[in-house]
């Protein structure tokens, strides 16, 4: 693919005896949005490790931009344009809303200075609805405020990949199309986005493309229709009755 | 970010201090000394302590290795000005090779390590005696001057250290290395992922809280004309100074000013007379501080306070 913008070859991780990724390729492509599934323990969170240099690869490549970033280090690749939110959010509890992003777009951008980057941090904090309480700590924000934090901070970044991990969990039903509707909004932009996710018809209703891990191991990848009707799928992961109501709500 | 009036009061601070050799005696001025001394060690130690969050005990290694560097230089017929330099560097260097190591630790880890470190450098010094004059210490050449000229000299020498130890931390709190320490304070996994080189940036900070150590202690050498290795790597300098940043305020700007002043003024003129208790007393404040004043003295509201005590006058009036 000549606009694919991240690659993985072949990588794998072992913490001690358990193999947490294995062997997984794939690759993302410009502007696409790609939801990552997979049971807990699957290993979701650490491939997105992997890719921002967390952890090193036991094995195998990661290709960003045609360059070789395996052995970067976290920072190396936040300024590089790959962007996550944290499963557990992240904030600088003590600082206000506002230097929460400005710290995103001071190391992780490219403004000149303090004020600069809170200038851009406002802009961003508008984009997610947190401007009207951008002097507030951090410490005070409601979950799905705290979620928007981490969005805000992490687009502040001027990323090119954004990785999402579970920024839905633990959001009701409306927050959660917020939600989606500021995805959408950033995917506009032109930034990739791999989104994990546990509910299932969250990522049916925003991915492009499906990839599913199950055991460390990337059982499908490609169109999420075909990856929900895919027979390794409904087994490890979907369960027999999700894949049916799905046939039936006209899915397939 | 610190206040038009917070300025203005630590220039006056440090007019007072600078003035005391013509209104005051002896003592006062030595006194002074010690003040404008402490501050910049505690100026020193909010960089890594205070901004970073990482709680150092290593002020005395830097304080001692500073001393002995320009005691050494000195006795070897090195003008002091440049023994004072030479000092400065040496530390520097010392702290960027340590820090390298000792930053990979965490919390505790990180604060034992830290104490160890003074240890360690204080058993060196002591047993390398053909360098060091070992156990016996070391005479640096005095100023031949008279008493009071040598005690104004160093007074002013010692201020110059701590304006600049202020001036830095005024810089580095309005710019982009204390930014990025106030998000490794707060989460060093967050910062990391924002872009921040986080081995960098506490690296830089561990530095910044060593070398003016390292230089204060060589004018301190060249001032009291004698040093040994018990007297320059005290453990009690270790704590103390914390101790004094946290009273004040740590990670602000003022603070280590603060708390330096409001330390040993209570040191020198309220329990000066109970020596033996010296040490009970610090532990009484160590107490305090962690369950009263987490924070330090310039983060009390002091407003709230005034218009408590205000509330509870008219609550009291006749009415
Ligand atoms: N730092 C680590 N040290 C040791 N084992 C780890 C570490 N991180 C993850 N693991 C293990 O790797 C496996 C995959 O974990 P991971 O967190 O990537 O799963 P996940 O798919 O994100 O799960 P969840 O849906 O619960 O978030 C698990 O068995 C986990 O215990
Ligand atoms: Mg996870």
């Amino acid at each position: 693919m000549s606009n694919e913008i991240l690659r993985l070859e072949a990588v794998s991780k072992a913490f001690g005896g358990i193999r947490a990724v294995n062997d997984v390729s794939f690759d993302l492509r410009q502007g696409e949005i790609v939801g990552l599934i997979g049971p807990n323990g699957a290993g979701k969170t650490t491939l997105v490790n992997l890719i921002t240099g967390v952890h090193r690869p036991s094995s195998g490549k990661v290709i960003f931009q045609g360059d070789d970033v395996t052995r970067q280090k976290p920072y190396m690749a936040a300024r590089s344009g790959l962007a996550r939110t944290f499963q557990i959010v992240q904030p600088f509890p003590e600082m206000s809303v506002l230097d929460n992003v400005a710290a995103g777009a001071l190391f992780g951008g490219d403004p000149e200075g303090l004020t600069e980057a809170r200038e851009h941090a406002r802009e961003h904090l508008a984009f997610v609805g947190l401007d009207k309480i951008a002097d507030q700590p951090a410490s005070a924000l409601t979950l799905p405020n705290r979620k928007r934090l981490e969005l805000a901070k992490s687009l502040a970044m001027s990323p090119k990949v954004l990785m999402l991990d579970e920024v839905n969990a633990g959001l009701n039903t409306g927050e959660i199309d917020a939600a989606l509707d500021l995805i959408r909004a950033i995917s506009d932009r032109g930034i990739t986005i791999l989104i994990i996710e546990h509910l299932m018809k969250v990522v049916m209703t925003v991915s492009q493309r499906l990839l599913v891990l199950h055991h460390g191991a990337l059982i499908a990848d490609g169109e999420p229709t075909a990856v929900v009707n895919d027979e390794r799928v409904v087994e490890a992961y979907l369960g027999e009755k999700f894949a049916k109501r799905l046939k039936e709500a006209g899915h397939a | 970010m610190m206040s038009r009036l917070g300025l203005a009061l630590f220039a006056l601070w440090i007019v007072v201090l600078a003035t005391t050799p013509f209104y005051a005696d002896n003592s006062i001025v030595r006194t002074a000394i010690m003040l404008a001394m402490y501050s910049v060690l505690a100026f020193s130690w909010n960089f890594i302590g205070g901004f970073t969050g990482y709680p150092s005990f290593s002020t005395a290694a830097f304080f001692g290795l500073g001393s002995y560097a320009g005691a050494i230089a000195q006795t070897h017929g090195v003008p002091m000005g440049f023994a004072w330099v030479i000092a400065t560097v040496f530390v520097a260097a010392f702290a960027a090779g340590l820090g390298m190591i000792l930053l990979r630790l965490r919390g505790h880890y990180f604060a034992i390590g830290s104490i160890g470190v003074v240890e360690v450098c204080r058993l060196v010094v002591s047993s390398w005696s053909g360098v060091t004059g070992g156990g016996n210490g070391l005479n640096v050449p005095l100023l031949m001057w008279a008493p009071d000229t040598v005690g104004a000299f160093f007074l002013w020498v010692m201020l110059g250290l701590m304006v600049i130890a202020f001036a830095l931390t005024a810089f580095v709190d309005n710019h982009r290395l204390g930014f990025g320490l106030k998000c490794i304070r707060q989460n060093e996994d967050a910062a990391d992922m924002v872009g921040v080189n986080t081995t960098f940036y506490k690296v830089s900070a561990y530095i910044l809280s060593a070398f003016l150590c390292g230089t204060a202690g060589a004018v301190y050498a060249s001032w009291i004309g004698y040093i040994d290795p018990t007297d320059s790597f005290q453990i009690l300098l270790t704590v103390k100074v914390p101790v004094m940043a946290l009273l004040g305020g740590a990670g602000t700007v003022l603070g280590p000013a603060v708390g330096t002043a409001a330390f040993v003024v209570m040191e020198e003129f309220v329990w000066a007379n109970f020596l033996n208790w010296n040490r009970a007393i610090l532990g009484i404040i160590i107490v305090v501080l962690i369950f009263f004043l987490p924070g330090g003295l310039l983060k009390i509201s002091y407003r709230r306070m005034i218009n408590r005590l205000k509330g509870r006058e008219s609550a009291g009036a006749p009415v």
